[in-house]
């Protein structure tokens, strides 16, 4: 497929999608509230631009540290369980508990236990994107073919060059797997992490932004939200590739794993 | 630090036993008293047909695997590599296996790892040596093998399977080894590249006084390569055949009538033990 045809397919789906709901609102005479129509989410995209904008930043903070905590502590956790059988077989049903546990149900009593701040929106992103990471580098740490690990041997390695010359650098491409799941649930995380916090803190993020638009029945600026939470995912990811692309490169680039169709 | 060699055999492998338990909780029996002799520099292929125990053979002389009974004795060691000494962080084991290398089937090369970094790595798990002395083993062996200087900066998945295999080599040479273990290295290439590669092996064997054990199930290698051809069938030592010959090993002696007769002997005897070892079972 050309590249032209790559391009221009996704955009002719938008503007029929557009068309379609634009014509749906005059045709079925929806109201305002319910659904404006897409010239009106379009209007409130400009007139809103600089609050949107810095909710998004605001958003993105969150996410992003709560992914980059999921990374770190995600990867030592990892790295524990790689070492000790028993400790991987005494902790990773609670590992499962994080994933598991429905996080609408405990973000309240995180609000009452951190307060209605940034943290608390940081802890609720990185306890819902954790999960990928631990499990995906276990995996990578433990997965470590044969024909490597007897070469180690055969050198009399000791246990911290197994892990520091092989382990690791093998589980880096793992690292990075997991990382691309938890992009997105980062971002639910903290809207979520949010959407609690709500306007009782000194806090302008989009999920804020979200919940007190509802209350003022402003649809579609609640619409033009949701389409920058869509977009922080999307720059998220960019950042993972990116670290794919420099500090990891090394790790991931030409051993077998590529992050995604382009290269 | 060389191995004091006494009189008899290098490497000697006695009555080896090993079983597998598969999943379904039988066990299957890989190598039966498996007996086997190696001299002091000579090269000993192991051959047989897919799944008669020959890697087996190799993973237990190498200490990777831990037989149900039997022995491994090397001469010059006042411990043998036996059952209970396996894998242990003893004297004898540990400078058994400072003096050994294994080259793996997969040339086994770590990916993230550039060629050079690649041939250095026991160098530098091994901790004995100097940077500089590590870097001039590693460039000393890699034009030994045939590397251009401008691969050397390549990772391993720009290279082809044939120079792969010739990394590993330089990588398993560094550390001077006195006993080469090779598991089917060449399974994988085409006669030509293949053909090239066994004469880089004796060139290397010859000129370093290695011991070499050799795993291959193709008999022209076999007979090309060797010394001594050891014949497995169903995890046991079926036959052993000398193989001299009087002229060099080269292009040459490939079509010759002598190579002809001992590559017909050989399979003549392959096919026999292992036909014979079926009907046995």
């Amino acid at each position: 497929m050309s590249k032209v045809i790559r391009f221009v397919s996704p955009a002719i789906v938008f503007f029929v999608v557009l068309l379609a709901w634009d014509f749906a609102v005059r045709w079925f005479e929806i109201h305002k509230v319910v659904l404006p129509p897409p010239r009106d989410v379009l209007q409130s995209f400009i007139d809103e631009r600089w609050v949107l904008l810095k909710g998004a930043w605001i958003t993105l903070q969150a996410a992003a540290a709560g992914l980059f905590a999921s990374g770190l502590i995600g990867f030592s956790v990892a790295l524990i369980f790689s070492l000790s059988g028993w400790i991987r077989n005494s902790f990773y049903p609670y590992v499962i508990f994080l994933q598991t546990v429905p996080i609408v149900a405990i973000a309240p009593l995180l609000i009452l236990w951190f307060g209605n701040e940034f943290r608390t929106v940081v802890l609720v992103a990185s306890i819902i994107s954790i999960f990928p990471v631990i499990s995906n580098v276990t995996s990578g740490l433990l997965s470590v073919h044969e024909n490597f690990r007897d070469l180690f041997k055969l050198q009399s390695a000791s246990t911290l060059q197994m892990l520091f010359k092989l382990r690791i650098p093998a589980a880096i491409p793992q690292l990075i797997l997991g990382l691309r799941i938890s992009c997105g649930l980062a971002v639910i995380g903290a809207i979520i992490g949010e959407f609690f916090v709500g306007d009782r803190g000194a806090y302008e993020g989009l999920g804020t932004i979200i919940t007190a638009r509802q209350a003022n029945l402003r649809t579609s600026s609640m619409i033009a939200a949701v389409i920058t939470c869509t977009l922080l995912g999307l720059v998220l990811l960019l950042i993972v590739h990116a670290l794919n692309k420099t500090v990891f490169r090394r790790w991931t680039h030409g051993v077998g794993f590529e992050t995604d169709g382009n290269g | 630090m060389n191995l004091e060699l006494g009189p008899g055999p290098f490497l000697k492998c006695r009555e080896i036993s090993v079983s597998f338990r598969s999943k379904n909780g039988q066990s299957q029996q890989v190598l039966r008293s498996f007996d086997l002799d190696i001299q002091k520099a000579s090269i000993t292929t192991l051959l047989g047909p897919s799944g008669c125990g020959k890697s087996t053979v190799l993973r237990v002389i190498a200490g990777l695997l831990v037989p149900d009974s039997g022995d491994v004795l090397v001469n010059g060691l006042e411990s043998t590599i036996s059952n209970s000494s396996y894998g242990a962080k003893t004297d004898g084991a540990n400078t058994y296996r400072a003096k050994m290398s294994f080259v793996f089937q997969e040339s086994a090369l770590l990916p993230w790892r550039s060629v050079l970094e690649n041939v250095r790595l026991p160098l530098e798990l091994r901790k004995q040596q100097s940077m500089s002395e590590i870097q001039a083993a590693c460039e000393h062996w890699l034009n030994e093998v045939g590397l251009n200087r401008n691969d050397w900066q390549k990772r391993p998945s720009q290279l082809s399977g044939g120079m792969k295999m010739r990394v590993s080599i330089a990588r398993a040479m560094t550390t001077s080894p006195e006993l080469l273990l090779m598991d089917e290295p060449f399974a994988a290439l085409d006669d030509v590249l293949r053909s090239r590669l066994n004469d880089l092996l004796l060139r290397i064997a010859t000129t370093e006084k290695c011991t070499v054990i050799f795993v291959t199930h193709n008999i022209a290698e076999a007979v090309y390569l060797s010394n001594s051809i050891t014949i497995m069938a169903s995890g046991r030592n079926a036959s052993t055949i000398g193989v001299e010959f009087t002229e060099p090993r080269d292009a040459a002696l490939r079509s010759s009538k002598l190579f002809t007769d001992v590559y017909g002997e050989v399979s003549r005897t392959l096919f026999d033990s292992v036909a014979e070892r079926e009907s046995a079972s």
